[in-house]
């Protein structure tokens, strides 16, 4: 029953996303050329105008968008500190050792 | 209707629906993982596709043939979008280390004894 | 357990980290003027401790140090988008482009690949490079060493 609530999901949304993609084309039916280039347009002639920075990727994320690559480098810094803190040295008690011991070997026999 | 004009948003839909199906019929928390990391290369390749201008150049200047590039923007948020997929794919396998280490199994229907 | 390979494959990783580090330097370096950029030389870099530790099986216990690194590389790239309002302007603003000091040159045109430009975009580059190392590094050295994987020189 689980599984096929499952598969009804996965074909509706499957449905939804190539309807979507039906429909995400260019105005003359070509793949790719965006309308709005507005913003585009001015990084990439103000990244040579103003900061000299001839890669404009870059000049996007350290100056026009360096909010976003602060949040980023946030999430790399607590994705790294929470595998440190699950991955730390830890110590069970004798018997809380033991019965966790038997339980695993118990559930991988399984 | 020409599907061919669209065939990299094709890509895409397919790199999600693999994931999807994936994450929701598979047992095994590394094939899961796998999935999602699936999902996440869709989303990056629909990011970039949304940057594409037929003709253009990348967006570098040095030495470039010619002046007419392609929107540097998505490019940008990729970029940020692979960090952080690396990042969260390490924690996820720590915690299936960890997983693995208390119960024995990486199997998700056997973990279940924490509702003891 | 001894994860270590054999003395071919020990002598060939030693040789070939030189390249590996020197290649991610270069994109770090030249992140304003060709592809690359902090995040791609650091994992470059980053790399090459992989190749150490897939090939040496062994690893002297530096975790602090890159705890370290981390925390500097984050601490600085904060520093330097708080630059831009000690000197008067807006956050993230470039207020080193066209200065005259360091990476503050000024080319008229399009630059042909000078390497002294671009403000504080290179410098960003460089202290997330740092951090990027650091990162990825933790990472692998702590799934290495909790899988058992790694002898742990104390």
């Amino acid at each position: 029953m689980k599984k096929i609530i499952a598969l009804i999901a996965l074909i509706v949304i499957s449905a939804f996303m190539l309807g979507g993609v039906a429909e995400m084309r260019g105005d003359d039916g070509s793949f790719g050329n965006p309308v709005e280039t507005e913003m585009d347009d001015f990084f990439l002639e103000d990244s040579q105008d103003h900061n000299q920075v001839n890669n404009v990727v870059t000049a996007v994320l350290f100056d026009y968008r360096g909010l976003d690559t602060l949040g980023e480098a946030t999430v790399l810094f607590s994705a790294v500190s929470g595998v440190l803190t699950v991955l730390r040295k830890y110590k069970l008690s004798k018997k809380e050792n033991l019965t966790k011991l038997t339980k695993s070997s118990k559930g991988g026999k399984k | 209707m020409n599907w061919f004009t669209v065939f990299p948003l094709i890509m895409v839909v397919t790199l999600i629906i693999m994931g999807l199906y994936v994450v929701l019929f598979k047992k095994n928390l590394i094939k899961i993982i796998m999935g999602i990391a699936l999902m996440q290369n869709g989303a990056n390749l629909f990011l970039v596709s949304l940057a594409y201008r037929e003709g253009y150049v990348a967006p570098i200047w040095t030495s470039a043939p010619s002046a007419d590039m392609v929107l540097p923007t998505p490019h940008a948020l990729t970029l940020t979008s692979i960090v952080i997929g690396v990042a969260t794919t390490a924690l996820m396998l720590s915690f299936v280390m960890m997983i693995k280490k208390h119960y024995g199994t990486i199997n998700s229907d056997e973990v279940r004894r924490c509702r003891e | 357990m001894n994860f270590k390979m054999s003395v071919v494959v020990r002598t060939v990783a030693d040789i070939m980290i030189i390249p590996i580090i020197v290649f991610g330097i270069y994109l770090i370096l030249h992140g304003h003027l060709t592809p690359g950029g902090g995040f791609q030389g650091g994992a470059v870099i980053a790399s090459a401790t992989a190749l150490l530790i897939v090939a040496w099986g062994t690893l002297k216990d530096n975790k602090d140090d890159f705890s370290t690194m981390e925390s500097t590389g984050l601490t600085m790239f904060f520093l330097l988008a708080l630059l831009g309002i000690i000197m008067g302007f807006s956050l993230f603003y470039n207020s080193l482009a066209g200065t005259g000091g360091i990476f503050g040159g000024t080319v008229s045109g399009i630059n042909p690949g000078y390497i002294n430009t671009g403000g504080t975009v290179p410098l960003m580059n460089i202290v997330v490079g740092l951090e990027v190392v650091a990162a990825l590094s933790l990472i692998l050295y702590m799934m290495a060493k909790r899988s058992d994987a790694l002898e742990v020189e104390e």
